[in-house]
């Protein structure tokens, strides 16, 4: 990196509204008797969902005489878990993660999230509470809520969960002339995946934030299936102006489920040729221990900033983004 | 020739698409937060000039273009092929039609152009920013206009014809902007 590109990329006003938004965040948390925690960033395991890279790093000193593979955590998720196990009650964290192989616009491999957790919520009440809190934040309007069958029947008049849907979302996607990047050998989740960010989501949340809930069960990640409808998750994202700001869950607290996913993870890391990674052990050990009931959700706080300062790049509200760190 | 994964897309990268040699204009990543990460290009096709847009999943990677621009002083035409010389080692090439398209309007013998070679044939040829060409015919102006709002047409030795103030005449040399066609200034 030259040396000229010594300065900040952000300007002082957006360094003032990072400092005053998470100030905001901490006020709004405090006064809901949520409690600010802190877990490592650095774990002996990562994560093994497919489209998500953990860096890794290298540690040893006294007592760990072998140099050892840590993982740079992509959520403080497993950790937070593993309070909320040990009974922590309502918990938040403000912190940076890590996510190897995302640079764009929108994304920097560290940025901030803000991740909180629920005991006794639902998703349908965390989606209340955070929708209160972008009120809060960014003076919005109250947040919509659509399905994802729904989201997909309006904006592409296709049925994600009906049994024939991939041809039906390759036509979509081939008519909208995205469909060079895909064909009928890939996975269902991939379509959908591309269907979702260029079709899609353009067309939610322009006025106001929306939520997109039930995820399909194939994409549940760490949330539990609706007990009415095995088709979908109780899993819900968060969009407003283009950008994807949230992802949360009814969390997934049976232990043996969660490593038959974890599993499944590995399995389709081998046929995409991809490195498996170790299961979190601590983490499932706490789910056996009992996960109370609750719902966890983790927002993108440079995204938020993005929209406070109405500007579409991520650089723009770092002082120093990957490309002058 | 090399393969290019996705994360080596960057504007000015010339990679084949379509069997056509293709310079990559602008690449974005789109990625959901747990999904597949797919890369978004615009390119613009070297042959047909067409701008066309393209997806593709994050570490896929396509086969690189052979493509290189070379500097070039235009020397002649024989009405067939245009030709071109490497002031350095006096290496001649021709290029066609299909290359110089448009361009032949602005080639100034002993003007130093832009040629890209794909697989070492040209296939587009760029001339200099700025060309001084004499002017062959235009109408008598009126005297005193200075301010060139209205201009007159102008045809050129070379057959192009440009906007030229009122008090540019028949004979003189002036200065054009070959990009975007427009006059610049008369050369003394």
């Amino acid at each position: 990196m030259p040396s000229k590109y010594w300065q900040p990329c952000a300007s002082w006003q957006a360094m003032q509204e990072r400092a005053d938004m998470q100030r905001c965040i901490r006020a709004f948390f405090a006064s809901r008797g949520v409690l600010e925690v802190e877990t490592p960033l650095l774990a002996r395991a990562g994560v093994t969902d497919v489209h998500l890279h953990n860096a890794i790093t290298r540690l040893q000193g006294p007592g760990m005489p072998t140099p050892t593979d840590f993982y740079l955590q992509t959520s403080p998720e497993y950790a937070m878990k593993r309070m909320l196990a040990a009974g922590s009650g309502a918990i938040f964290q403000l912190c940076k993660v890590v996510r190897d192989d995302e640079i764009s616009r929108r994304h920097n491999p560290e940025f901030t999230l803000l991740e909180w957790y629920r005991p006794g919520f639902d998703d349908l009440q965390l989606m209340a509470e955070l929708d209160e809190l972008m009120q809060v934040l960014l003076q919005t309007m109250p947040a919509q809520t659509i399905t994802y069958q729904d989201a997909f029947m309006q904006c592409i008049g296709v049925d994600p969960l009906a049994p024939n849907s991939k041809s039906a979302v390759l036509d979509a996607l081939n008519t909208a002339g995205f469909g060079d990047a895909v064909s009928v050998d890939d996975h269902l989740d991939t379509l959908l995946q591309l269907a979702m960010s260029m079709l899609v989501e353009p067309n939610l949340g322009q006025e106001r934030p929306c939520f997109v809930s039930h995820f399909p069960a194939s994409q549940a990640a760490l949330a539990r299936i609706d007990k009415d409808d095995a088709r979908v998750s109780r899993r819900f994202e968060l969009f407003y102006q283009g950008l994807e700001l949230a992802n949360g869950f009814w969390e997934l607290t049976d232990a043996k489920q969660q490593r038959a996913r974890f599993v499944a993870d590995n399995e389709k890391r081998v046929e995409l040729g991809l490195p498996q990674q170790p299961i979190d052990e601590a983490f499932l050990a706490a789910l056996e221990h009992g996960l109370p009931d609750c719902s966890g959700v983790a927002v993108g706080v440079d995204r938020l900033l993005m929209l406070k300062l109405g500007t579409r790049d991520i650089a723009d509200v770092l002082a120093f983004p990957v490309q002058r760190a | 020739m090399a393969n290019f994964s996705t994360n080596e897309f960057k504007a000015g990268l010339k990679i084949m698409q379509d069997g056509e040699p293709c310079v990559i204009l602008e690449n974005e990543m789109v990625k959901p937060g747990k999904g597949q990460a797919f890369s978004r290009v615009r390119i613009r096709k070297l042959l047909s000039g067409k701008v066309v847009e393209k997806t593709f999943k994050s570490g896929d990677s396509v086969e690189g273009a052979d493509v290189v621009d070379v500097e070039l002083a235009y020397l002649y035409s024989d009405g067939e092929f245009w030709h071109f010389m490497n002031n350095e080692t006096f290496e001649q090439i021709a290029a066609d039609e299909a290359a110089v398209a448009d361009n032949l309007k602005w080639l100034v013998e002993q003007d130093v152009c832009t040629i890209t070679l794909w697989n070492g044939k040209p296939i587009n040829v760029a001339p200099p920013n700025f060309v001084e060409l004499e002017i062959t015919e235009t109408d008598p102006g009126l005297k005193g206009d200075t301010a060139g709002t209205g201009g007159k047409p102008a045809t050129l030795s070379t057959g192009a014809v440009v906007r030229v103030p009122l008090f540019v005449q028949t004979g003189e040399v002036i200065k054009v902007d070959t990009r975007s066609g427009e006059y610049v200034s008369r050369v003394k």
